[in-house]
């Protein structure tokens, strides 16, 4: 079966891949790609600045490291219009129903990105008044360790996760 | 189509009459009031500050900020960590002026073991905490803009904080919490060529803060969304322990680097720029002229530099061991040194390894110093109990005074000039909540 | 004035007053403390008008067990103080200094929500920097620091106030 190839586009499947996707049948598949290619191709955020992160986020999506460049310069205040949130500084044990409730508010599809290690694990404060990681709030995709993450980092980060959800099919 | 006066007219007389509706069952007239919740997760309040609102139309009756969102146990940390590490955890409180958070740590650290850096290092210490101020003044605008509107300046703002955090990365290693104002002195000397880095930054900066200054003095949104909001006259602003600019801008002439001066301040040739309006404009104009004075005394400062000499104090006890310097790979590093504690000397390297490890032994006694960080009086309460660990270290924030201020500079007025008063505040949440 | 002159003219009013790192302190009891700020407030050569900061230290097994630390500082001669009053374990109520500083609000609600420490008086004594339904005072001595331990590849490293390698 021969393999679909965008012009000038690497598509970097395995095999099993495109096994699988040959399962699907044919529609289905393109379907697929071009609904995940949508979702990654302009992810807005929601604001959810915390901490020294924040400023960094902050200056991620300012000039010099533009996430215009992915379209992900918007951030949403309302997490209704949010696919994204950058879990981005320390959250504390007052902030966590607040993270958790925000996150419910997002509407499907949703990721999360937890910025800095604060977000990750506690960072450098393991005491009683920062929780141990977001992942025991809310579901994380990639972790950004750092503190705080230079703007770079946090873009590799998001690469990584558009990487995911290029290739995470969804149509089943 | 109404005038602007007569638009204002028109809003001054709203201002005065409370919506009124009648009961439908009992048919009393009574005024209607929303009580509205506005944070902890909101793009305009400056971090997670909540404020409950209690709204009459769009006049804010009541106003009750709640914080606590940020809640990080620093100064619990602290006690349980050496005078060194106190350093790492200080300077994350309020983290848009990290140097001057090391800064009030080093100096009463140093008060208490009795000793006091070398020039060299309190001249780098002066010299990129102005350059601090002028970056954190740079955020405020930032932000403060996006939040009324001014969304490029927000651009802007960022691309100057760049180029300064390009200037902090090259001497410090790390572009935010630096860790490098160390009890003794500082961890490391400036590289090869800061100093052309800097003296280049000079070169640029002045005009970019005519660029705001002709991007915003006399825009009419921003003068009218910031002429007359949030008044705080000085009685008030003092009874409510406010520092720092918003002091400052009620005619007060308080600074502590004139006042109280420290790591050598009072050598250096600046003014205190103090208006006497008491509105957000006032607030807006004395920080950019803060960041012009603060580019007068980096410069004083760079010009001190020629010199070579020593930036930790040379006791063995009190200095951090190595002479570390920024290698190519951005980690700080003395080869030298290593060769020496690894192949040549054991007693070098258990001295080495006490110091980083136990550190210093501090006397036993309490110190409160304070500086003058962007936002007003940051002060270290620090108690020693003669060991190698804080026994107590307090912060004492300005934004935590300063955000006392808010019912009394919001209630009467519109709930847009809410946004504004808590921008021309600029508070940061992280030393709030510490 | 000069610390070292303040010294002397604190001391002539007050007799628990020292001085110490180029610092006065002055110690004194809790039913005096607010004649006392009052006084500091209103004689004209003193005149501490601006209280900058209300905390407090613990010091589990001696007495007293807490102390209660002012620091004022002079708008007109820029000078600065710092008051302490000591406060026993078991009744630890100290008189609330906003009816003469209404910065102190917050400030003692700080100190009441990480020590525990009762200001009579306080008009809105509630927890502000934990979340309200939090039991205990954090920065008390006896209480943990909390934290979690870590596990990494076999090795387990104990939270920070459990270990006993520095």
């Amino acid at each position: 079966m021969p393999v679909e190839r965008f012009e000038g586009h690497f598509t970097g499947r395995t095999p099993e891949e495109v096994e699988d996707e040959v399962k699907k049948g044919v529609m289905l598949t393109t379907l697929d790609r071009a609904v995940s290619w949508a979702r990654k191709q302009s992810m807005w955020p929601a604001t959810f600045g915390l901490a020294c992160c924040a400023i960094e986020m902050m200056s991620a999506g300012a000039g010099r490291y533009d996430l215009s460049r992915w379209g992900m310069e918007l951030f949403r205040a309302s997490p209704r219009q949010a696919d994204l949130m950058i879990v981005a500084g320390r959250v504390s044990q007052k902030m966590a129903p607040v993270l958790r409730r925000v996150y419910d508010q997002m509407v499907e599809p949703k990721w999360v990105v937890s910025m800095g290690v604060c977000a990750s694990a506690g960072g450098m404060f393991t005491n009683y008044a920062i929780v141990q990681g977001v992942d025991t709030i809310v579901p994380v995709d990639i972790y950004v360790p750092g503190c705080p993450p230079k703007p770079e980092m946090l873009m590799f980060g998001i690469l990584k996760l558009h990487e995911k959800v290029r290739t995470t099919g969804t149509i089943r | 189509m109404a005038t602007g006066q007569e638009m204002g007219a028109a809003r001054d007389e709203l201002q005065g009459v409370p919506r009124q509706i009648r009961d439908r069952v009992t048919g009393e007239v009574r005024r209607e009031t929303m009580i509205i919740n506005m944070g902890p997760q909101h793009p305009s309040t400056h971090g997670v500050l909540r404020l409950l609102l209690e709204l009459d139309g769009e006049t804010v009756i009541r106003c009750k900020p709640i914080v606590g969102y940020l809640h990080t146990g620093i100064e619990k940390n602290t006690e349980y960590r050496t005078w060194v590490q106190g350093v790492a955890y200080v300077t994350r409180a309020d983290y848009l002026s990290p140097f001057f958070n090391e800064l009030a740590y080093c100096l009463a650290v140093e008060r208490l073991l009795g000793i006091e850096a070398p020039p060299r290092a309190q001249v780098l210490r002066v010299l990129l905490c102005e350059l601090n101020r002028i970056a954190s003044h740079l955020v405020w605008v930032a932000t403060g803009g996006m939040e009324l509107g001014a969304v490029s300046v927000m651009l802007y703002g960022f691309r100057e904080r760049e180029l300064i955090l390009d200037i902090f990365e090259a001497v410090t290693g790390l572009r935010m919490n630096h860790s490098y104002i160390r009890p003794g002195g500082v961890i490391m000397d400036l590289p090869p060529g800061g100093t052309q880095m800097i003296a280049k930054f000079l070169d640029t900066m002045p005009a970019r803060i005519d660029d705001y200054e002709r991007l915003l003095n006399k825009n009419p949104i921003w003068v009218e969304r910031n002429v007359g909001v949030g008044k705080l006259s000085a009685e008030d602003a003092l009874a409510l322990g406010v520092t720092g600019p918003i002091l400052r801008s009620a005619g007060v002439p308080i600074d502590l680097r004139k006042d109280e001066p420290y790591s050598g301040y009072e050598t250096y040739d600046f003014d205190v720029p103090v208006r006497t309006e008491a509105d957000a404009y006032a607030r807006y104009v004395i920080r950019i002229a803060e960041m012009r004075e603060s580019l007068k005394i980096v410069e004083q400062a760079l010009e001190r530099l020629t010199e070579p000499g020593p930036v930790m104090v040379e006791d063995p006890k009190v200095g951090w061991p190595v002479k570390l310097s920024v290698g190519p790979d951005g980690i700080g590093n003395d080869e030298g040194y290593l060769r020496h504690i690894m192949e040549e000397s054991m007693e070098a390297l258990i001295h080495h390894f006490k110091m980083v490890t136990q550190g210093v032994r501090v006397p036993e006694g309490e110190v409160y110093q304070a500086v003058e960080s962007p936002r007003g009086e940051l002060g270290m309460y620090v108690v020693s109990a003669n060991e190698h660990r804080p026994y107590r270290v307090h912060i004492r924030d300005p934004s935590f005074a300063n955000l006392q201020a808010v019912p009394t500079m919001v209630e009467g007025g519109l709930i847009a000039d809410a946004v504004a008063v808590i921008a021309s505040l600029d508070p940061v949440l992280g030393g709030v909540d510490r | 004035m000069k610390p070292a002159e303040l010294a002397i003219r604190i001391g002539d009013h007050f007799p628990d007053a020292f001085l110490a790192r180029e610092e006065v302190t002055v110690l004194v009891g809790r039913d005096e403390l607010i004649d006392v700020l009052l006084r500091l407030r209103d004689q004209p050569d003193l005149s501490f008008g601006f209280l900058s900061s209300v905390t407090a230290t613990d010091h589990p097994g001696k007495d007293p067990r807490f102390w209660v630390v002012y620091e004022l500082r002079s708008v007109a001669h820029a000078h600065r103080l710092r008051v302490k009053v000591g406060l026993p374990d078991d009744d630890p109520h100290v008189p609330s200094v906003t009816p003469l500083f209404p910065t102190a609000d917050w400030h003692e609600r700080e100190t009441w929500d990480l020590f525990g420490i009762v200001f009579d008086g306080h008009p809105d004594l509630d927890r502000i920097l934990l979340p309200d339904d939090w039991e205990g005072h954090p920065l008390r001595k006896d209480e943990e620091l909390g934290g979690v331990g870590t596990q990494y590849h076999g090795a387990f490293i104990p939270p920070v106030d459990e270990r006993t390698m520095p």
